[in-house]
């Protein structure tokens, strides 16, 4: 019982509970109500026990109430639970794995990814029913749930994947069925890499010659402002890059806890970062009126709110957004930061949809260019990480886990702090980083490959655009679905209006009405799609986020399946 | 000037490694060489990770093959690739989505990999069964296993018992989650040996101060490169089953032993062979990557780890866990198909080694046989003016001695102290080729002749 000890403590934080749970269950008299008083005060399980002649439900307590910080269960449920451990094993457990969901890390359980949740499960389930032969009213599962554009056809760059077979297999720099300019680039690469092989590791921040390309790519992407290589980190994907900087910003205890603001609706990795880290999350609600832009006077009102209880110190933005598609006007950019800046907000800007955009009116406009042009007055002051990667825009290769973020107007220790924690991790995957260098040092004109480069890039980037106006209008063509304009990203984010029957039939079942929707959808027609409950929505709404598909795959839907309500 | 100097205590506590300063210098003297600055020796031989590319060693034919044509499959039209490879790699791809390596995959792996891993887990235990569905592919490290078992939050934090000397990486992972590292000494007279004893001494000496939830091994060992015998795992395992700890196996130098009188046995199989009960209850988390062994395939990222005896509730979690992650990088996923499937038939699919006596004749340096791994961790015997000229210069001694070695000789290794050692003992880590070996020889006598 020596390691129960220590565990007492945990009980502080749900005595209430505890108490409750134990006048419940146990019925007991007055000695109970002064075990746990005993508890309360902290003293250790020694003078606990010695305070008290029920050993065994002290050991009873600590087996069943431990790590519950946060009981959702119902005490009736609890109780249920307390009682049923003890009727099977008699007053402690003793051959309980070390591992259950009581005792492993709680924050763990908040973590919810609907991207491939429960829906995702189901589809691959059906998928592994229809190849088995079961006879469905669909013949294949349309996966429109996730932002993989080579899963539904997009084919890889020609160039990029030259350099990447060179850089694995060096002996092919002598085949000459490859061009110069990806042989010149695959040496590049391998030369900065240990032992020139793209299988050793790397320094943690990233390979040193692809944070100078990448370095070169912003500052002529932003109109010349300079950016400095030491300021870029190369990543596992973006999420990893995203997950590092709330870790690194993570702090503080009950009100003084990290809040980070985040749009609703927002791309879910945010949500369960936030989770896993067991910092707060600040919703601030985009504006489906005016195609979910974002309002600066919303943004005032959610971190008032939330200064009540949390100690809110970053904002972060997807633009272009996601799932909503919503590319932001340089106005409100400006706005935001100067918002940021008089409330002493970091900055964090997903950005990994720069290319995709594609209404009439629209540009993408960074966030570090933006600020740099407000002046030294903003672009001194301001704390930014800006995030990319190689999966989306018009490369697709979601496989390689390559990223990269620039850090701007970090102080100098924490910077060091966060080269310290991406160093345990080792170093991203090297193909990633390669690819990255690819991506921001492309064939120019003149090269031997730009022709083909160019070609393949504008048919990606106008087929994702032609996508995205026919996914917009047919949606738009069902009554009950109402889509807002595709602007940019991949995804569109449709509203659907539903029958109060179905709500309250989805409610019965303990759903939320838009995943019943989606779940019916998927057993009905084979789509797959995320309710919008998963990204997030203002209360009674409901929507869906549903990938922009081809005219090829619309046809098959429109003919072969009827939407049912 | 930033208000965010109040950053994540997790991430302050993490110890800044010293390895910095002696990459720094390797960098520096590397840069000399290029400027035609530097005669005692033309190139500096980086031995301070376990990285055998890095080192010089070239990598696999068969594997670089196949990754290339996977990457750009017009070249399974080409006649200069190996028929097995054009196979292999058409069978990769048909596993992918849209039958490409870009698309994200299962996040815990490709399932055909992860049957593949299963099978060769199988093959390597003499037939203990294995099941895809405990096998979860990662990108090369224990931090998501970490993430699980950790409470970092209230007063009461998880400990974990760790071997020392131990590598540093995997220290500051424990940090990073916010984990109470209980260290245990591993016992050099006796060859590195675990002790049961130590064992339960530093077990309840953890219990003062935190709730020891893990016990972490490292078999064969980093740095000491032994292998644990099969009664001293079974040792641990009844250990882990009476004190109620979670096993963190990292095996991943597995298939790289030497000797004829060394086995390798992985935890599982042993565990799989200690009776129903143990067998059933001991619940173990066995690591392995792509990153040793024979393909020493680092920059991949790619390993796995096989869950035995999880609660399913909690491999529910896990799953999501694994799923907030995307997928593991595609590379490694490749590199690990290789690994666990390697071609039949003559390939060389082992280093073979004699067991060797490394530092045989070296007087000032003392070293336990070499069973496995690619270091040994030998001991320093330094005389007393270096070992204060060191305290004067605020550094441990055995960094003086690595940093002396790296400036005589292109040498780049690492110290013990960043892998904990007993006090007042001093030891490097080294790996055993021939050219280093012979620089590292004429360096010690010029040093500890300096020093007498």
């Amino acid at each position: 019982m020596g390691g129960a000890g220590v565990l007492y403590s945990q009980l502080l934080y749900q005595w209430e509970e505890v108490h409750s749970l134990c006048m419940e269950v146990l019925n007991w008299s007055g000695q109970s109500l002064e075990l746990l008083q005993t508890l309360h005060t902290g003293l250790s399980l020694q003078s606990v026990v010695s305070a008290t002649q029920e050993a065994s439900l002290s050991t009873l307590l600590v087996r069943n109430t431990v790590w519950r910080r946060d009981i959702s269960a119902s005490p009736a449920a609890q109780s249920e639970h307390l009682q049923q451990k003890m009727s099977e094993n008699g007053a402690l457990p003793h051959r309980g794995r070390v591992l259950t969901v009581d005792t492993m890390n709680p924050n763990v359980k908040k973590v919810d990814y609907a991207v491939r949740g429960p829906i995702v499960q189901r589809a691959l389930q059906i998928e592994k029913e229809l190849k088995e032969g079961v006879k469905k009213p669909f013949e294949e599962v349309i996966k429109a749930n996730i932002g993989d554009a080579h899963a539904m056809g997009q084919r890889p760059i020609t160039f990029f994947r030259q350099v990447m077979a060179l850089c694995s297999y060096p002996q092919l720099l002598d085949d000459n069925k490859f061009p110069e300019d990806a042989k010149n680039r695959a040496r590049r690469i391998l030369q900065s890499c240990g032992g020139n092989s793209i299988g050793a590791y790397t320094t943690s921040q990233g390979i040193d010659c692809v944070r100078h390309d990448v370095a070169k790519y912003i500052q002529r992407r932003d109109g010349g402002i300079p950016s400095d290589p030491d300021n870029i980190y190369l990543t596992t994907g973006a999420s990893d890059g995203i997950v590092t900087i709330l870790k690194l910003l993570t702090t503080g205890e009950g009100r003084t806890r990290t809040g980070v603001m985040i749009s609703i609706p927002q791309y879910p990795l945010y949500s369960a970062s936030i989770a896993e880290l067991g910092a707060v999350q600040v919703n601030y609600y985009l504006n489906e009126e005016k195609c979910w832009s974002l309002d600066i006077s919303e943004l005032q009102r959610s971190l008032q709110a939330a200064r009540e209880h949390c100690n809110p110190r970053v904002l972060c933005i997807i633009n272009p957004g996601n799932p909503t598609g919503q590319v932001q006007s340089r106005q409100c950019i400006e706005d935001v930061i100067r918002f940021a800046a008089k409330e002493n907000l970091f900055l964090m800007a997903d950005e990994v949809y720069q290319d995709n955009v594609y209404a009439e009116g629209c540009e993408f406009h960074s966030f570090k260019k933006v600020l740099f042009e407000m002046g030294p007055e903003y672009s001194r002051k301001i704390e930014l990480v800006s995030f990319h990667s190689t999966s989306k825009c018009y490369m697709g290769e979601c496989g390689f886990r390559g990223g990269y973020m620039e850090v701007i107007n970090m102080d100098q220790e924490v910077k060091a702090q966060l080269s310290k924690l991406v160093s345990v991790r080792l170093c991203p995957p090297v193909p990633g980083q390669a690819l990255m260098d690819l991506v921001v040092n492309c064939p120019q004109p003149g090269e031997p490959s730009y022709q083909t480069f160019m070609k393949e890039r504008t048919a990606v980037l106008s087929a994702l655009a032609e996508k995205a106006k026919l996914t917009e209008e047919i949606l738009n063509t069902v009554p009950g679905i109402s889509c807002n304009p595709v602007q940019g990203a991949m995804y569109s984010f449709p509203r659907i209006t539903l029958p109060q029957r179905a709500i309250n039939e989805a409610k019965a079942k303990g759903q939320a009405p838009d995943m019943f929707y989606c779940m019916k959808l998927l057993e009905d027609t084979g789509i797959c799609l995320v309710p919008g409950s998963g990204f997030g929505q203002r209360d009674g709404t409901y929507h869906f986020r549903c990938v922009c598909l081809s005219s090829r795959v619309w046809n098959f839907l429109l003919t072969v399946c009827t939407v049912n309500r | 000037m930033s208000f965010l100097r109040e950053i994540s205590p997790l991430v302050k506590n993490t110890f800044l490694s010293e390895r910095d300063v002696l990459s720094i210098c390797a960098a520096q003297i590397a840069a000399e060489i290029q400027q035609d600055e530097r005669k005692n020796y033309n190139e500096v031989l980086d031995l301070s990770s376990g990285d055998l590319h890095r080192g010089g060693i070239k990598s696999i034919t068969f594997v670089r093959q196949v990754l290339a044509a996977c990457f750009y499959p017009a070249l399974l039209e080409d006649d200069s690739l190996p028929l097995d490879v054009k196979q292999r790699a058409d069978g990769l791809l048909r596993q992918c989505d849209g039958g490409s390596v870009g698309s994200y995959t299962d996040s815990c792996g490709i399932v055909k990999i992860k049957q593949c891993v299963s099978k060769f887990i199988t093959r390597r235990d003499g037939g203990v069964p294995s099941s895809p569905d405990n096998i979860f592919i990662t990108s090369g490290s224990q931090m998501l296993m970490l993430k699980l078992l950790v409470q970092s939050g209230g007063s009461c934090r998880t400990g974990v018992l760790i071997p020392v000397p131990t590598y540093a990486t995997f220290t500051q992972a424990l940090e990073d989650q916010g984990a109470a590292i209980i260290p245990y000494h591993l016992c050099e007279e006796q060859g590195w040996t675990l002790q049961v004893e130590e064992l339960r001494r530093a077990l309840h000496a953890g219990r003062r101060t935190c709730n020891p939830v893990a016990l972490y091994i490292c078999n064969p060992g980093n740095p000491t490169g032994i292998i644990q015998s099969r009664k001293s795992i079974e040792e641990v395992i009844r250990f882990a089953a009476e004190e109620r700890l979670f096993l963190l196996a990292d095996e991943v130098y597995q298939s790289c032993v030497y000797g004829e009188d060394t086995e390798f046995e992985s935890y599982k199989k042993v565990l799989s062979e200690m009776g129903s009960t143990i067998a059933s209850t001991v619940e173990l988390a066995s690591f392995n990557s792509a990153s040793k062994g024979f393909m020493g395939e680092c920059g991949l990222r790619g390993g796995y780890v096989e869950l035995v005896n999880l609660d399913p509730a909690v491999k529910e979690y896990t799953r999501t866990l694994f799923s907030t992650r995307s997928s593991p990088p595609v590379g490694g996923q490749i590199a690990l198909d290789l690994m666990t499937d390697p071609p039949k038939p003559g390939d060389p699919s082992f280093l073979t080694f004699s067991e060797v006596e490394v530092f045989g004749e070296i007087p000032g340096i003392s070293c336990q046989p070499l069973k496995a791994g690619f270091f040994v961790f030998p001991c320093l015997h330094l005389p007393l003016r270096a070992i204060k000229w060191a305290k004067k210069k605020q550094m441990e001694p055995d960094m003086l001695y690595c940093l002396h070695l790296l400036e005589e000789t292109g040498l780049h290794v690492r110290p013990g102290c960043e892998f904990g050692q007993r006090k007042d003992s001093y030891h490097f880590r080294f790996d055993t080729m021939e050219d280093a070996l012979q620089r590292l020889k004429t360096f010690h006598k010029q040093f500890m002749k300096e020093f007498s």
